[in-house]
């Protein structure tokens, strides 16, 4: 699904990816992990070709296509879809509007309700997109937005952050239903990066892989909860050894 | 023959007089010897006997020629009234004709001629009394809620002439309407001049929305003079849309809310294109006990033009509030925008006065984040755009919404 050849990656003329590597195959979820400031975040901003973030060296492959110079529209439309942790408002442009532009498959207004209403969304599709949203809407609104899009790859920015404990199984079940981890595990086609700092959105979804970023560089694989295990009792602290 | 009173008659016409030179302060100043007076047209009985292309620039303006959601009509070409009808599920409960029979017929026009707009506020409005004048008389009798669209249409058919017109609204006690007026010009005008006067009384309990779209030209003046008066419990909205080349604009409407716990709304939606010199303003003068004005503009600057959005709340009433929003793009390094917020508490310590104007690009964060969801540079900054030329803040019937909606998408579309 996703192949990612010894990327670097500078923001606003500093280097802040050093030579990643990574695989993703047709149904995995892999989990991020690491401190602020360590890349995560650049990794998915890069994987979703946003223009501040500058590819100087390496590869990035979807679904066997270099998409490493493409803009974000036409890797959207290959099948990447993210979930932004601070998305911008937009006034104006109404929630419904950005739900009948994702729809891939042409405009389906009960598509839309229906999502809307897995979202606790319906009195939000006539409203300005995100703005004016408390925290859990916004991340309401992001998932809507993916449900719509339907990606393949779908791209988390740390999904439980700013969200209740009332919402959190809510955000956790969509994210399963976009993964399709409701598929036969043998014929599961979606796949997911998720970053997360606090790690509470594994309580409900499953992960396949986990990687520990720091400054810039996946220091570490394992099973994700193992590492969350690690990183809870030691932190990031020990992480850094390995580097 | 008009019912105004000698007096009355001699008294305006000395205040015009002594105005006819009189510049006015805002909008450049035109040379009104450039332009003629058309001659009278003869009138016709259904508006789709009117040329085809005169059908065509009225329809783009917002006017329905087939007349099916509209309560009824008035059209004006250059300086003639050639069209006004009711339709008949709605006589009884409005009129509309020509100014001229209007004041003929109805002696206690005499208290609204010239009470919202001061007849000697520029040289526009004295020329408009000093020379012969049509436009509409609308009048909503009480009660009566007119659910349909009452459509009004000015247009200019001929080159370099010279359009005068004074209208008057009067929504009766407990009376609504909606009117649509559009206003345009014939596609081999060029060039002229439109002078109008519009002066609307909203009577106690009563509900206006006007909402005026306009459709001129690179080389057309226009000096527009609007006075609104809201009595008790009135509801006054104007809905101003511009999204056509002109010469120059400049116009500054001013409602003064008399009544208690009355209202008005100034919306527009401007589009500035190639060299039109706009200025556009709205004035709300809060006198009643609980009186509330909003004024919210957008623009956009494209190409060399210059906009000036003026707005500008008085409250003279302690207990009265209201806000006044601006905002604008540009387009263009050539372009110009010129935000003018003014807010005036006169003796009221009491009421509350706010602005919030802003002129900015579109920030490329919200582009990029609409590109992540599958739409180009382009189409990420058009669905941009046209969510801040919001139509919905009309508050028009959907019709009329997606009409205006699609035309700026055109306009957008050809200037980008």
């Amino acid at each position: 699904m996703l192949l990612i050849e010894d990327l670097y990656v500078e923001v606003g003329g500093s280097p802040i990816l050093k030579g990643i590597n990574l695989e993703i195959n047709d149904g995995e979820t892999h989990v991020l992990l690491g401190p602020n400031g360590g890349g995560k975040t650049t990794l998915l901003m890069s994987i979703m070709g946003l223009p501040r973030y500058k590819v100087t060296k390496g590869k990035i492959y979807f679904k066997g296509i270099d998409i490493t110079n493409l803009p974000p529209n036409e890797r959207a439309k290959l099948g990447i879809g993210i979930m932004f942790q601070k998305p911008p408002s937009i006034r104006g442009v109404k929630l419904y509007q950005i739900g009948e532009i994702t729809l891939r498959d042409g405009k389906d207004g009960d598509r839309i309700k229906n999502y809307a209403e897995m979202l606790n969304l319906i009195n939000h599709l006539d409203r300005d997109l995100n703005y004016g949203f408390s925290g859990g809407e916004l991340k309401r609104s992001e998932l809507f937005q993916l449900l719509c899009q339907k990606p393949e790859l779908v791209l988390l920015d740390e999904p439980e952050s700013g969200v209740d404990l009332d919402n959190i199984a809510l955000i956790g079940n969509v994210i399963n239903e976009l993964l399709g981890k409701e598929d036969k595990i043998k014929t599961r086609r979606s796949s997911g990066i998720i970053v997360t700092h606090t790690g509470h959105i594994l309580e409900y979804v499953n992960a396949d892989k986990g990687h520990v970023i720091i400054n810039g560089k996946i220091i570490c694989h394992g099973s994700p909860r193992d590492l969350f295990e690690e990183v809870k009792k030691y932190g990031y602290g020990r992480c850094s050894e390995c580097l | 023959m008009s019912v105004i009173s000698i007096s009355k008659r001699e008294e305006l016409r000395r205040l015009a007089e002594s105005a006819i030179d009189k510049k006015a302060i805002y909008g450049e100043d035109i040379d009104l010897s450039m332009f003629e007076e058309p001659e009278e047209k003869e009138e016709v009985d259904e508006l789709s006997k009117l040329p085809p292309e005169i059908q065509n620039v009225a329809a783009s303006s917002g006017i329905d020629i087939t007349e099916k959601d509209r309560a009824g009509s008035f059209v004006q070409l250059d300086h003639s009234v050639i069209y006004q009808k009711i339709q008949s599920a709605y006589k009884g409960q409005l009129e509309i004709m020509d100014i001229r029979d209007a004041l003929e017929k109805y002696p206690e026009l005499e208290e609204y001629w010239w009470k919202a707009v001061r007849v000697d506020q520029d040289k526009y409005t004295a020329y408009a009394e000093l020379h012969p004048v049509h436009g509409y008389f609308i009048r909503v009798f009480p009660g009566q809620k007119v659910d349909r669209a009452i459509q009004a249409c000015l247009l200019l058919q001929e080159n370099a002439k010279m359009q005068n017109v004074h209208n008057i609204v009067i929504i009766e006690e407990g009376a609504s309407a909606q009117i649509i007026t559009g206003c345009s010009i014939a596609p081999k005008v060029r060039e002229g001049l439109h002078i109008g006067i519009s002066e609307f009384y909203v009577k106690k309990g009563a509900r206006l929305v006007f909402t005026m779209i306009h459709n001129w030209a690179e080389g057309f003046y226009v000096r527009p003079r609007t006075g609104i008066i809201v009595g008790d419990n009135g509801t006054y909205i104007n809905n101003y849309v511009l999204l056509k080349p002109v010469k120059s604009i400049q116009s500054f409407p001013t409602a003064i809310l008399e009544g208690e716990n009355s209202k008005a709304v100034f919306n527009s939606l401007i589009y500035g294109l190639k060299d039109s010199n706009i200025d556009i303003g709205s004035r709300i003068i809060l006198r009643g006990k609980n009186s509330a004005g909003e004024a919210i503009s957008r623009a956009i600057v494209a190409d060399r033009s210059q906009i000036y959005a003026r707005g500008t709340l008085i409250a003279q009433n302690d207990d009265s509030r209201a806000h006044l929003d601006c905002r604008g793009i540009l387009f263009s390094n050539e372009g110009m925008m010129y935000a003018i917020p003014e807010l005036v508490a006169d003796k009221s310590p009491k009421s509350i006065l706010s602005h919030e104007a802003a002129i900015g690009p579109i920030a490329e964060e919200e582009i990029e984040y609409l590109m992540t969801r599958g739409l180009s540079k382009d189409e990420a900054v058009s669905l941009i755009t046209q969510g801040f030329m919001d139509v919905k803040i009309l508050g028009l019937p959907k019709h009329l919404e997606d009409y205006i909606r699609k035309m700026i998408e055109l306009t957008q579309k050809e200037s980008m």
